[in-house]
């Protein structure tokens, strides 16, 4: 294996929706090196590749970040940052404003005035706003994007970063890359669990697969101090295609009905595990399947949903024109996905400070790697990324000095890569290591053959069977690097399971329904008011219990906390 | 669901491969694109949206309803010009002006 050693001011791991926006802003100042490692291309990586429906996180007319937070805290039944999301809250619209300047399409009316889709969405044209955002990082003079490089683990000594370790996923390259301040914008991660088609379209699942949560293994394996991973996200999602739902539900607008035509969504409260759970619910009790209804809209509506799922998730639009059957005529059939760790939809991730460093002194993390602020979506990210960026900026003038190469700790990183490029194929295949992880999480750490309950019992198997495999997993051998990508995807995954396995065990309640349903406790309960932390120490997950950072209080590090 | 490369169409340009998401795609001994990872197509479409020649069509699985039907894009300007083939060969096709916002 050839080695690459580079050295610069920042690197961004994830040139994704965050981590773009955060080259662009550290673009201002041109004379910070800063440099992209990206496993795919910017141009279409990440969440954003089909494209985006509307923009969910804005400030409409007549209302104020602080009702954003108290919405978030609402869906989140309180276990949210509040600092975390004013920060962010407070950007959305001038975030908005700088993508439109960059190309983005917003709709607006004849005043000149953004067009609002309910209380805090408005409507854009998103399906090119990836490359428009790639465009923009590519005329940043101090920016160089490495593409197709898959980043691993992070150089950190005594608590403080150095940079990270990578390689390149199509030749046999080695990249050791030394960063006085390192920004993790990697996004979350999905295929932990059995997902809702595991045959031939196991992929078409709605978070990107190819986000395999590498940033928040990363984090763990240095002793980064985590957050609120209990708290899956699962989404309400069309069946089979997996396309998202809320272009019907708030833009026709369609009610959930149930097989008897009954709108039940009022049952159960309209929170988004609410939402699920009642779809769950009404599904085991007899009543599925469930549905968007739209069977009545006009030929005219119809016709502007082919275009915007076009826009965002072809496959809806394809569906409907296979089928000769468009929404107009049928319901539209909606079913709960695969848990995912989300920390833009829900809270999971790296336990940050307002200025989104993480407990690693110059490691950052932003979008939804980083824990604590749900609801960003594509602004919530972008604000974060500008965030980041700007308190990086700051930083670098206080931390100067160039981190010291470790020639030892590289060779190591180097070895273990040859070693799976070199050992010979054992009886366990990447394809089985990964069928085999998705099954023990699907049943037995709640995931859709449970209806997503799980109990002590059933979690202290998955932690069981989830080790075994990780011992095994270090046989896997690779052909070429393209093989090497995909044993490091599933590495990052068993070690995202084991702590979302930790924090499902620690929350002795249910907080949200679906998302954490924990049999053994089957009640919300006022005592777990709390955030559940972790922190990998010596090889173990350790659980701390923090206290809530409510309305007008901000989080701050200290050493202790560190 | 996945993609299906016509070797005939595909002039070797490599920017379906360049442009995967998860890296899917390679070339093979001829010079043509091939999908070597079938089952972990996301179906963002962004490969066919990158091919200049038409060599890339989409299709869902059998397992979530596809019963043979293909989606392919041209691009003309801001347009997006999608087709859906039918396996009768019946053609529909639906423009999107990128200039135009999502009416929902
Ligand atoms: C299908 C879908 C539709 C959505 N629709 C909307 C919508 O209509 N409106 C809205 O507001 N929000 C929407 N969202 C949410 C929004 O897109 C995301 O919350 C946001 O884009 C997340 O940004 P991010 O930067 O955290 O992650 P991403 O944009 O996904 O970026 C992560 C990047 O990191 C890269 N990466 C991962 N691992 C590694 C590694 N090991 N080394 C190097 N690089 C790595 C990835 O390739 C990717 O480029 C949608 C999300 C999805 C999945
Ligand atoms: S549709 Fe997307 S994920 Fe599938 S092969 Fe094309 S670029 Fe890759
Ligand atoms: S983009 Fe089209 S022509 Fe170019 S390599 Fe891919 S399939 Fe072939």
């Amino acid at each position: 294996m050839e080695t690459k050693k580079i050295h610069t001011d920042v690197l961004i791991i994830g040139g994704g929706t965050a981590g773009c926006y955060a080259a662009i802003t550290l673009g201002k100042e041109k004379d910070v090196k800063v440099l992209i490692a990206e496993k795919a291309n910017i141009k279409r990586s990440g969440c954003l590749a089909a494209g985006v429906n509307a923009i969910n996180a804005y400030i409409t007319e007549g209302r104020v970040p602080q009702d954003y937070v108290d919405y978030c805290k609402k869906d989140g039944a309180g276990i949210v940052r509040e600092d975390l999301l004013l920060s962010m809250s407070e950007r959305l619209n001038e975030v908005t404003e700088n993508m439109e300047k960059l190309g983005l399409v917003i709709l607006k009316d004849e005043n000149n005035k953004y067009v609002t889709r309910g209380n805090r969405n408005i409507k854009i044209n998103g399906e090119n706003i990836k490359p428009i955002l790639a465009d923009a990082v590519k005329k940043q003079e101090n920016v160089t994007v490495l593409n197709h490089v898959n980043i691993t683990d992070y150089i950190v000594e005594k608590n403080q970063i150095k940079g990270a370790y990578g390689f390149d996923v199509n030749e046999q390259v080695f990249y050791e890359i030394y960063a006085k301040a390192v920004l993790c914008s990697t996004g979350g991660a999905a295929g932990l669990y059995r997902p809702n088609n595991p045959g031939f379209s196991r992929h078409k699942m709605w978070y990107p697969p190819f986000n395999t949560g590498a940033g928040y293994a990363m984090g763990i394996l240095a002793g980064a101090e985590m957050t609120t991973f209990e708290m899956r996200f699962i989404a309400l999602r069309c069946k089979d295609t997996i396309a998202p739902t809320g272009t019907i539900a708030q833009g026709v607008p369609a009610k959930q009905l149930n097989a008897k035509g009954e709108v039940y969504e009022t049952k159960y409260g309209l929170t988004t595990s609410q939402r699920l759970y009642g779809t769950v619910t009404e599904n085991r009790e007899g009543r599925g399947p469930c549905y968007l209804g739209t069977k009545g809209i006009s030929s005219e509506q119809e016709k502007d949903l082919f275009k915007a799922y076009l826009n965002m998730a072809p496959s809806q639009t394809l569906k409907w024109l296979e089928a000769g059957q468009g929404p107009s005529q049928q319901n539209v059939e909606i079913e709960g996905t695969e848990p995912y760790i989300v920390g833009g939809h829900t809270a999971s991730g790296y336990w940050v400070d307002n200025n989104r460093e993480t407990t690693v002194h110059g490691l950052y993390a932003a979008g939804d790697v980083a824990g604590g602020c749900p609801q960003k979506y594509v602004t919530g990210a972008l604000a974060e990324g500008e965030i980041a960026a700007e308190a990086i900026l700051s930083y670098l003038q206080t931390h100067k000095e160039v981190p010291e190469e470790d020639a030892v700790k590289a060779k190591e990183k180097q070895q273990e890569y040859e070693t799976y490029l070199s050992q010979k194929q054992s009886l366990l295949t990447i394809e089985q290591a990964e069928e085999s992880m998705q099954k023990i999480m699907d049943e037995y750490a709640g995931g859709i053959s449970t209806d997503y309950q799980y109990n002590e019992s059933r979690l202290k198997l998955a932690d069981e069977k989830i080790c075994n495999l990780m011992e095994d997993c270090k046989k896997l051998s690779a052909e070429d690097m393209d093989d090497l990508l995909r044993i490091y995807e599933i590495r990052e995954r068993l070690v995202v399971c084991r702590v979302v396995i930790a924090h499902l065990l620690a929350r002795k309640e249910t907080r949200w329904h679906s998302f954490a349903e924990n049999m053994d406790y089957p009640d919300q309960s006022e005592e777990w008011l709390k955030y559940v932390n972790s922190r990998m120490e010596n090889g173990n997950i350790n659980i701390y219990l923090r206290e809530l950072v409510t309305g007008g209080m901000a989080y701050e590090h200290t050493d202790s906390t560190r | 669901m996945s993609i299906r490369i016509r070797p005939d169409k595909c002039v070797g340009c490599k920017r379906c491969i360049e442009a995967c998401p998860g890296n899917l795609i390679k070339l093979n001994e001829q010079g043509k694109a091939w999908i070597k990872h079938e089952k972990d197509c996301w179906g963002c479409t962004s490969c066919l949206k990158e091919c200049k020649v038409d060599a890339i069509a989409f299709f869902l699985g059998a397992d979530i309803g596809g019963r043979g039907s293909t989606l392919s894009v041209t691009q003309k300007g801001d347009r997006n010009i999608w087709k859906v083939e039918n396996p009768a060969g019946e053609i529909q096709t639906i423009e999107v002006n990128k200039k135009d916002a999502n009416k929902y």
